[in-house]
Formats: structure tokens, C-alpha cells, sequence
């Protein structure tokens, strides 16, 4: 239904949404959801129920990654989907830390897009997956020669 | 190699993210944003053109602004403009921001759908799963009706690259389970099924995603898919660890995809075909071998995804419920994770084995692990694993070990967490009664039940107790010494004393030759208690106190002297002054043979299934929260009509609460077999329709252009909701969708109607073929005659076309006539199927009537095909003047100075159709503590049913002149208690019972005089 990154500190760091849910509701389901699982401890199973949708998180590092499923599916497989999204990242970014999913967000979203689409795993290789998103920065090393100008360096930044 | 330096050259991004972290306060953040958001709209604004790579890195800060939590209101048509770049990032970083972001802003859909059909065509297979994912990300119906006919197409192309493919399946997944309705079946479902074939594990994949969502809907076009799953299956599990590649993770082949394909088979029987199902077993056998394996690996990788799939086995042999020796094995490796030191692993367990424990064949292999459960409930660290167990120990139980787990429940219950309490609380009642070998048992386990968590006992299971105590006389000695034990600890729950007072008011008798227990001494005992309780338990008491007077004469004096007392005469609560009163009056003016009558011992309660057990399946519904929602969302959808909004307790909303407190269950006072009985019918006005029978041909005036009942869909799963909404109501929206609204205008005079009906096309476009046609399923056609006008066949885009329909009732009917809406928008045929707003008490016509009059029909109607009785729960706070309101609405007369209590709700009115009239007589009787109203309708003519002429209305009115009590006055009382029925001269003419009946009100009634 739905997955999203946050830290410990109940920030968001990504949210991806597999069901129409107003801003509104997302809002108010983040924020309960954050809370219910920040409370757990670290012994506990990482499911739960909650309202009608079973829960799957698991923590990594400061991170938790958690999946909101439906009654019937299944909880292990879920869980192991996680972890293969966190191993593409690892791969991508090189043993990846939180920061990396901060600045690189749009590369985070896209390689979960490479990955899940519509709430369903595409594809479960991590070398096809890899290799799509390898293709994809190619092009766009092609694209672009290195800039120069001066907001690049973040000079016409007012706040420097 | 660090993945900052990939392909990243947006270094003002990063620059600007690290802004935002170095951020001391939020004041800060929103500053540093705000700054940033004026600066990208000057850019934007600017005169001078951006290029696309400045273009890309603004929509992206605005991107990371919005994944802050900040609105964005602008930088759409940038983004939009991103997508049509020939330049890789540029278009995914459009459409990044398109799905994360888009609203429906129809202007901007219209080109994205541009860009994303230019992709679609490009040939360029990055450029297509681009748009695909896109499409996926968005969803939206608007996308779906520009798409849902291309990609089956790109789906089975031959030319298609695997990863188009992939995309194109899951795309078509999301758009369909969107809106089924836009993706069309057609021969590309055949090849789907084929795809299962495919050499690509990841088309593979893909696609059973697709196929199970789609033979969900339609098992027999994808039937084939059976055979299909079941040899990859067999492939798969039979393949060693590395033969698939990149597919096997940590050692375990394509642990997904056989997930899936186990979760594909669900969806059917066990195959029929012996060799089929041979191989099928073959691989099951086989993954429950391997869970026996040593493990390949020390990671818990390796273990979770085996183990997902072994959960998923079991889950398969546990749908086809028809393998024991599977079944078994099952179990028994379940009870093996019950005790693993995963806790993950050992809640999985306790889940599954909840639903095995519903197997015949495993239901005992289930409770050879009771010790482990029990176990498991008081060790476990984390609550939703005891929940887990709990919910365990309740599927296993039966009579053999039903004890041992109540004990165990009860125990658990003193250290059990807040949030679970009251479900174990039923759990352990509902335990308790069914497997009741000895009913001192399940005495002692209520009143522990209260003790130990008494704010928790709902009102349901002491009531529950009560009944049955009342009902079995081998238990009542028992159960009166039990509760004067229990009484006698200092501090007892309310609860405790309200059983207390009730069963010692009852049966105190059977104890009082016990000098420890005398009549003084429980009264006594009560009375100490007295003063500690709520108003609702004090006036429990005072019944108790007055059924003493009646048991112990002795206590008489010392009874009517706390009667007496000013702090019960001059309570300040209207209830206990009144029943101080009354039982003061009671005791001192009537003879002991009428207090003997009055005060008798109640009589045993009709059995039904136990409340307590739909209370439980309440609770259990698909979440606590999402009943609140409902509740709050049903007055919107009313108010759009804009009228009153209507109280339930008067309108034919069944509420579902209504259902599960066993009312259906219950035969209704009148039952006719008849099928379009009119006693039926009247309860039917206040019960859901039924759903139409379709049968017969078609009207005769449309037997040329309406299609046959057989070429029309069923009613929309809304219809009776719909329905519900116009009974009470003559005007207002039918139906509205984002193509059409159908909005109703109808007028009613004696037995003939009509009725407008407008149908707005929402859509800029024009709908073709639009064929509205009204059909009579089953009798109907020969009970109401609906003439409809043709309607033009073209609806322009947001434009309304009227169509009349004149109505005659020939006879009494019961379900309403269909309407079948047909049109085709944008080349996909549409259909819909309501339900017309046309209920009998359309043809309701109000009579105004005197109390006599009323009260001598009223009796004269007693034939029990006469009477519709219906008790049900308000949904809404009762005000007086909405159910008025309604009650109107509903067409009959409001009769005021009828009823001698001012609260309740007289009616009367004739049903007036061609054949017959039918008078109708109705009270509806709101008690507002209960939240219950009650209301009877009588009808002269309902025996007329099978055809016999209606009785003369007059005919045999003067027959009942006699002298008895117009309306004796009904004294009622807060359940449970009595009730009596007082002449005018305030003598007693007749006792009766009052009492909760699963929570509602049942009313047995003795009058001397008949």
C-alpha cells in the first residue's frame, strides 16, 4: 500500500504511495505510523497490525524502512524486500548511510521505482536493477559536460 | 565508487540541502525555503529562457521542498515541460516530480497524457518504462481511460523488450485494480496467461502479479493459469540453489516468484487434473522437506525467505483444506517455529495455526501445542505476539480443553494490556458458555470475569448471564450463594453489584434458609453498596428491593423505610424518585396476591444466538477505526441531497449492528409465505430491500426497446444504500459518479406517480448511445405499470437530458423496479444498474384518526400476519422533531394526543394501489437511554394477501365497545427490571417484563383481563 523511509527522529525521508490517500490522510497516517513504531523496542517482531493493514519495518542503522501491506500478504517476503531495496542502495551509493538518501533522494526514488512499481516487485534481480539505473546515469553522463556557473557554487546562495 | 560523483551535477541542489540541515531552528528552515522558493519563481518567471538543465535543478529543490512537508503551488508546467526534453534526467526528473506531485489539474493531464503517448511511441525502451512507471505512480482514472487500451497491446508485443514488458504488466496491474472497469478483457488475456512461460524470470514476476489480480474477477478466462503456475513452480522448487542466477537470494531460488505463484493458486480449487495436482503436491512436499534442511546459510536472509515461501505453502494447504496428511505436517511445523527464537517466526506461527486450528483435519493436531500457547501468552515480550497466542488459544478451544484455556485466560487477563482487555473479556465469555459442561462453572468464570476486569464486562455479558441463570433452574441456587459470597468483599465492581441485586432479587429464596445468609442480612448486604453506585445500579436496586418485599415479607417494613427516606422520594433523579414512589405505593396499596403476580419470577428468555459473540465479530470487523469513519461519512453522503438528514431509527438504513444482534435471526411477527406478502413488505420498508430476482420478461409497454432482465447487470453494490436514502424522500441526487449524476423529481397521488429523472453528462465529451430503460425483475410488472418516455440518444458533454416516468401501482410490491443506464463514453461501453426510488409507501396516503378509533383498530388487527414489529438501535442522537420529519416523509399522518406517553410516534394512513387499500396503523416507540426504538405497524388489509377482498375498514368497529381501560398506561423501567400496566384509577390491571434482550428490549406482557 504504501512504503516509507524515516529516521529515528521522525523525519521523513521518503514516502511512496501505492493507493490514492489524500495529503491530508497521508499526513495524519505518517504521523501515527511514525509514532507506533518508534515506540517499539528493538526485540519485538516487525510486524504489527494496524488499523486494517498489517505493518512491516525493520531498522537500519538510524533508518526505518517500513511497508504497510494487506491482510493476506505475505510478512517475510515483505520484509526481505526491504532488505534487497536497502542492499540496491548499498550497492548504488557504496555502503549507503542516511545522508546519502538525503541528498541523493531523487536517485533513492528512482531505483525503488526501478525495483516496486505499483506495490509490486518488478523485478527481484539486483543485477537487472542495477544494471537499469547504471544505463540511465550513463545517458545522463552523456548529457551533461561539467558547469561552471556561479550558483553552482553555491555563490548566488543569499544565505553565504 | 561513491555514488555522489554518478552522473550528479546539481550541486546547487546539494548546496541548498545542506542549507536546510544546518538549520538551527525551524524558524530557520522555513526562512532559507521561503528565500529559495522566491528566487525559483523569479527564475521561472524570468524573461530570460532557462535551459533545460536549470529548469530540471529548480524542479527538483521545489521537489525536495515538498518532500519536507511544504506545500508547492507552482513549477507544474516546468516539470511538464522536463518531460517533452530529449535529455535523460531532464524527462526523469519531470516525471519524478509529476508523480510525486501531480494534482488533477485537467489542463496539465492533458499534457502530460501528450508527453507520456510520445514516449509510449518512441520505440526507446528507457523512454517507455519511463511513462509507464509514471502512468503507475499517477493512477489516475483520467490516465487510465487514455492508456488502459494501449498497454495490453504493448504488453504482448512480440517486438516488446523484457523490461517493457515488465513494466507494461504492472502498470496495467495498477490502472486495473484503480478502475477495473477501464482495462478491457480481450485476447491479450490469453497471452498474459502465456507469459507465465516466459524465459525472463522478472516478466515472470511481473505478470503473476497481473494474473492473480485479473482471475480474481474473472477465474475462468485465466484457468489455464493453474497448470502454467504449477510447473514453473515445480521448476523452481526442484532447481538447485544456483541455477537461477541473479534470481536466488541468499541461496533460496526466486524467492518472490514462488510466493506469487503460491499466492496464484490460491485462487482456485485444487486442480482437477490428477497430474496437475500430483506435481503440485510433489512441490509442496518438497518445501516442507527443505524446511527440515540444515540451513544453507547463517543469515537471516537465507532463513526469511524460505520461510516466506514455507508460510506461503502452508497457507495454500490449508485453502484446499482437503490434504490431511499435508495439514498435519503443517502443524506440526508450525509448532516447531512456536518455539524459536525468532520472534518474527513465532508470531507467523501462532497466525497460521490459528486458521489450521479451523481445519477438521488438523483442528487436533492444533491442540496437542496448547501448553506451548499458553506458554507463549505469558512469556511473550511483545503484545501483538500475545494478542497472536490469545487469538490462538481461541480457535483451539473445544469442550475437551475449554477449562484449562478459560483459566488461563482469565489469569492472563490480570496483567493484560489495556488495549486488548475487553476482547479477551469477550473471548472468555463467549468460551464459557458454549462449552459450558457444568454451569456453576461458567457462573464462577462471569462473576471472575468481573472481578478481575469488571470495566471491562460490557453490558452484553452480564446481561448474558442473567439470561441464562434465569433461564436454567438447576444453576440459579448456585449462582445466588455465589454472588452473595462475592458481594461480601469490601471493594466490588459495579458490575458485580448490579448482577448481584438482579439474581438475589430473583432467586434470594433459594439461599435464605441459611441463617448466614437471611433475608436482612442480603438486603443488607445490598444496601451497604447502595450509596457507592450510579443513578443506572441504584435503580436496579430499588426493583431488587421491591421483588424482596414480594420474597421476604419480613423485610417489608425496613424496605419501605429506605423507600421512604427523602433521599429517594425526593431524588433528584427523575427515575429513582419515580420508582421510590411507585414501589412505596405498590407495597402499601396492593394485596399480596397481586404483588405475588406483580413481582412473580421472570420467565425464561426466548434463546438466541448470543449477543456477545456479534459483539465480538463487531469488534473484530475490519478495524475499530474504520467504523468511526463510516459513521462520519455516512451524514456527508446524505447531505448532499441537501435535505434533512435522516435519523436512521426512522428510515430504512438497516444498520449493521442491527443485523448482527441476531434480529434477522429472529422469525418476524408476520412472515407470510406469501412472496409479495404485505406483512413482509412493511418490515421490508424498514429492513433493507431484498435483492432483485431477476425472472420474466419485460414490461409490455417496453417490450420492444428495453433489453430482457438477463442483458442487465445487477444493481451497483450502492443501489440499496441509494435506495435507502429516497424513502423518506421524494427529490435529490440518485447517483453520481465522475460521468453522470442522475438526479430524481417525483410527485405521488393516490396510486399513481410521476417521476423525473435527470441525467447530467459531468464529461466534456458526448456519450453515445445513452439508452436509459426501467425493468421490472420477477412479479413486479404485474404490481406496478412505469411508463417511460424515450430519451435523445446523444448526451453533449455537460449537458442534462430529462426523462418522465409515469407510475401506477397495481398492487402491493415489494422490491423496486431497476433502472438500467447505458451509454458509451469515449468508445467503452457503460452500464448501470440502480434501483428506482419507488417504494410502496410512496402510495401512502396520511389519515387522520381520533385515539379511540386508533387504540379499537389497533387491538382489532392482531392476526399475526397483521403485525410488522421491528426493534431496532438508533444510529443517531433521536430528536424528536427529525423523526417527525421523517415520519412524514414516510407518508403517513402523524396522530398527536394518541399515545398516552408523549414520546411516541402515532400513525396512520392507506396504501393505496388499483386492486386494494390497505390500512396501516404504525407506532414507533423511541426510548432514548436505550437508544432503541420500537415500531409496530398493523394493516387491515395484509390478510388479504392471496387475494381475498380487503376487509370493510368499518365493518366490525362498534363490535369493541367495552368497558375496559382506553390505553392503560405503560410504567417502563430501566432494564432490567419490571414493568406494569396501571389503569387509569392507578390499580394494577397487569404485570409484565421489560427487560435487555441482547441489548435490546423485549416486552412480555400478562393482563388479567384477557
Amino acid at each position: 500500500r504504501f512504503m516509507l523511509l524515516f529516521s529515528r527522529q521522525g523525519k521523513l525521508r521518503l514516502q511512496k504511495w501505492y493507493l490514492a490517500t489524500s495529503d491530508k490522510e497521508r499526513k495524519k497516517m505518517v504521523r501515527e505510523l511514525m509514532q507506533v513504531v518508534l515506540a517499539r523496542k528493538p526485540k519485538m517482531c516487525s510486524f504489527l497490525e494496524w488499523r486494517d493493514l498489517k505493518v512491516v519495518y525493520k531498522r537500519y542503522a538510524s533508518l526505518y524502512f517500513c511497508c504497510a501491506i494487506e491482510g493476506q500478504d505475505n510478512e517475510l517476503i515483505t520484509l526481505e524486500l526491504i532488505h534487497r531495496y536497502v542492499e540496491l542502495l548499498d550497492k548504488y551509493f557504496g555502503s549507503v548511510c542516511e545522508l546519502d538518501i538525503i541528498f541523493n533522494f531523487e536517485k533513492a526514488y528512482f531505483i525503488l521505482d526501478e525495483f516496486l512499481m505499483g506495490g509490486d516487485v518488478q523485478d527481484t534481480s539486483k543485477k537487472s536493477v542495477l544494471k537499469a539505473i547504471e544505463q540511465a546515469d550513463l545517458l545522463q553522463e552523456e548529457d551533461e559536460s561539467p558547469r561552471n556557473d556561479p550558483e553552482e557554487m553555491g555563490l548566488a546562495n543569499p544565505s553565504q | 565508487m561513491p555514488a555522489v560523483s554518478k552522473g550528479d551535477g546539481m550541486r546547487g541542489l546539494a548546496v541548498f540541502i545542506s542549507d536546510i540541515r544546518n538549520c538551527k531552528s525551524k524558524e530557520a528552515e522555513i526562512k532559507r525555503i521561503n528565500k529559495e522558493l522566491a528566487n525559483i519563481r523569479s527564475k521561472f518567471k524570468g524573461d530570460k529562457a532557462l535551459d533545460g538543465y536549470s529548469k530540471k535543478k529548480y524542479v527538483c529543490k521545489l521537489l525536495f521542498i515538498f518532500l519536507l512537508g511544504h506545500d508547492i503551488d507552482f513549477g507544474h508546467m516546468e516539470a511538464v515541460n522536463l518531460l517533452s526534453s530529449n535529455k535523460y534526467t531532464e524527462k526523469q526528473i519531470g516525471y519524478l516530480f509529476i508523480s510525486v506531485l501531480v494534482n488533477s489539474n485537467s489542463e496539465l493531464i492533458r499534457l502530460i497524457n501528450n508527453a507520456i503517448k510520445n514516449d509510449l511511441a518512441s520505440r526507446n525502451p528507457t523512454f517507455m518504462c519511463l511513462a509507464l512507471h509514471c502512468i503507475a505512480n499517477v493512477g489516475s482514472r483520467e490516465m487510465g481511460e487514455a492508456f488502459a487500451a494501449d498497454i495490453p497491446r504493448i504488453l504482448v508485443a512480440g517486438d516488446s523488450m523484457d523490461s517493457v514488458k515488465q513494466s507494461a504488466a504492472l502498470c496495467l496491474l495498477r490502472l486495473y485494480k484503480a478502475s477495473p472497469d477501464l482495462v478491457p478483457m480481450g485476447e491479450w488475456t490469453a497471452r498474459v496467461v502465456h507469459l507465465l512461460n516466459d524465459q525472463h524470470m522478472g516478466v515472470v514476476t511481473a505478470a503473476v502479479s497481473l494474473i492473480t489480480c485479473l482471475c480474481k474477477k474473472n477465474p475462468d478466462d485465466f484457468k489455464t493459469c493453474v497448470s502454467l503456475a504449477v510447473s514453473r513452480l515445480s521448476r523452481i522448487v526442484s532447481s538447485a540453489s544456483t541455477d537461477l542466477q541473479d534470481y536466488t537470494y541468499y541461496f533460496v531460488p526466486a524467492p518472490w516468484l514462488s510466493v506469487k505463484l503460491l499466492r496464484l493458486l490460491q485462487c482456485y480449487p485444487p486442480p482437477e487434473d490428477a497430474a496437475v495436482k500430483g506435481r503440485l503436491v510433489e512441490c509442496l512436499e518438497t518445501v516442507l522437506n527443505k524446511a527440515q534442511e540444515p540451513p544453507k546459510s547463517k543469515k537471516v536472509q537465507h532463513s526469511n525467505a524460505k520461510n516466506a515461501i514455507l508460510f506461503e505453502t502452508i497457507s495454500l494447504i490449508i485453502h484446499y483444506d482437503s490434504e490431511p496428511n499435508l495439514l498435519v505436517r503443517a502443524c506440526n511445523q508450525l509448532g516447531q517455529f512456536l518455539q524459536h527464537r525468532e520472534t518474527n517466526l513465532r508470531y507467523l506461527a501462532l497466525e497460521s495455526m490459528c486458521t489450521l486450528a479451523s481445519s477438521e483435519f488438523s483442528h487436533e493436531a492444533v491442540k496437542t501445542h496448547i501448553d506451548t500457547v499458553i506458554n507463549a501468552l505469558k512469556t511473550e515480550r511483545d503484545v501483538s505476539v500475545r494478542q497472536r497466542a490469545a487469538d490462538l488459544l481461541y480457535a483451539m478451544c473445544d469442550r475437551s480443553n475449554a477449562k484449562q484455556i478459560v483459566s488461563e485466560m482469565l489469569r492472563y487477563l490480570e496483567t493484560a494490556d489495556y488495549a486488548i482487555r475487553e476482547e479477551i473479556v469477550l473471548k472468555v465469555a463467549i468460551l464459557a458458555e458454549k462449552y459450558a459442561v457444568d454451569y456453576s462453572w461458567y457462573v464462577d468464570t462471569i462473576l471472575n470475569l468481573i472481578r478481575i476486569a469488571g470495566d471491562y464486562v460490557s453490558e452484553e455479558v452480564w446481561y448474558r448471564v442473567l439470561q441464562i441463570v434465569t433461564n436454567r433452574d438447576d444453576v440459579q441456587g448456585y449462582a445466588a450463594k455465589t454472588v452473595f459470597e462475592a458481594l461480601q468483599a469490601p471493594a466490588c465492581h459495579e458490575n458485580m453489584v448490579k448482577v448481584g441485586g438482579y439474581i438475589l432479587g430473583e432467586f434470594g429464596n433459594l439461599i435464605a434458609g441459611d441463617p448466614r445468609s437471611s433475608p436482612p442480612v442480603q438486603f443488607s448486604l445490598l444496601h451497604s453498596k447502595f450509596h457507592l453506585c450510579s443513578v443506572a445500579t441504584r435503580a436496579l436496586l430499588l426493583s431488587t428491593y421491591i421483588k424482596f418485599i414480594n420474597l421476604f415479607p419480613e423485610t417489608k417494613a425496613t424496605i419501605q423505610g429506605v423507600l421512604r427516606a427523602g433521599s429517594q422520594l425526593r431524588n433528584a433523579d427523575v427515575e429513582l424518585q419515580q420508582r421510590a414512589v411507585e414501589y412505596l405505593t405498590l407495597s402499601s396499596v396492593a394485596s399480596t396476591d397481586v404483588l405475588a403476580t406483580v413481582l412473580e419470577e421472570m420467565p425464561p428468555f426466548p434463546e438466541r444466538e448470543s449477543s456477545i459473540l456479534a459483539k465480538l465479530k463487531r469488534k473484530k470487523g475490519p478495524g475499530a477505526g474504520s467504523a468511526l469513519d463510516d459513521s462520519r461519512r455516512d451524514p456527508s453522503s446524505h447531505d448532499i441531497n441537501g435535505g434533512v438528514e435522516p435519523t436512521p431509527s426512522t428510515v430504512s438504513t438497516p444498520s449493521p449492528s442491527a443485523d448482527l444482534l441476531g434480529l434477522r435471526a429472529a422469525p418476524p411477527p408476520a412472515a407470510p409465505p406469501a412472496p409479495s406478502g404485505a406483512g413482509n413488505l412493511l418490515v421490508d420498508v424498514f429492513s433493507d430491500s431484498p435483492a432483485a430476482q431477476p425472472g420474466l420478461g419485460p414490461s409490455p409497454e417496453e417490450a420492444f426497446l428495453s433489453p430482457g432482465p438477463e442483458d442487465i447487470g445487477p444493481p451497483i453494490p450502492e443501489a440499496d444504500e441509494l435506495l435507502n436514502k429516497f424513502v423518506c424522500r421524494n427529490n435529490g441526487v440518485l447517483f453520481e459518479n465522475q460521468l453522470l449524476q442522475i438526479g430524481v423529481k417525483s410527485e405521488f397521488r393516490q396510486n399513481l406517480g410521476r417521476m423525473y429523472l435527470f441525467y447530467g453528462n459531468k464529461t466534456s465529451v458526448q456519450f453515445q448511445n445513452f439508452s436509459p430503460t426501467v425493468v421490472h425483475p420477477g412479479d413486479l410488472q404485474t404490481q406496478l405499470a412505469v411508463q417511460t418516455k424515450r430519451v435523445a440518444s446523444q448526451v453533449d458533454g455537460g449537458a442534462q437530458v430529462q426523462q418522465v416516468l409515469n407510475i401506477e401501482c397495481l398492487r402491493d410490491f415489494l422490491t423496486p423496479p431497476l433502472l438500467s443506464v447505458r451509454f458509451r463514453y469515449g468508445g467503452a461501453p457503460q452500464s448501470l444498474t440502480l434501483k428506482l426510488p419507488v417504494t410502496i409507501n410512496k402510495f401512502f396516503q396520511p389519515t387522520e384518526m381520533a385515539a379511540q378509533d386508533f387504540f379499537q383498530r389497533w387491538k382489532q388487527l392482531s392476526l399475526p400476519q397483521q403485525e410488522a414489529q421491528k426493534i431496532f438501535k438508533a444510529n443517531h442522537p433521536m430528536d424528536a422533531e427529525v423523526t417527525k420529519a421523517k415520519l412524514l416523509g414516510f407518508g403517513s399522518a402523524l396522530l398527536d394526543n394518541v399515545d398516552p406517553n408523549p414520546e411516541n410516534f402515532v400513525g396512520a394512513g392507506i396504501i393505496q394501489t388499483k386492486a386494494l387499500q390497505v390500512g396501516c396503523l404504525l407506532r414507533l416507540e423511541p426510548n432514548a437511554q436505550a437508544q432503541v426504538q420500537w415500531s409496530e405497524e398493523r394493516g387491515e388489509g395484509m390478510q388479504s394477501v392471496g387475494g381475498q377482498a380487503p376487509q370493510p375498514v368499518c365493518g366490525t368497529l362498534s363490535r369493541q365497545q367495552q368497558q375496559q381501560p382506553p390505553w392503560p398506561q405503560l410504567q417502563r423501567h430501566q432494564p432490567p427490571s419490571c414493568a406494569w400496566l396501571l389503569s387509569p384509577q392507578h390499580q394494577v390491571a397487569g404485570s409484565g417484563y421489560l427487560g435487555p434482550v441482547d441489548g435490546l428490549f423485549c416486552f412480555l406482557l400478562w393482563l388479567p383481563w384477557l
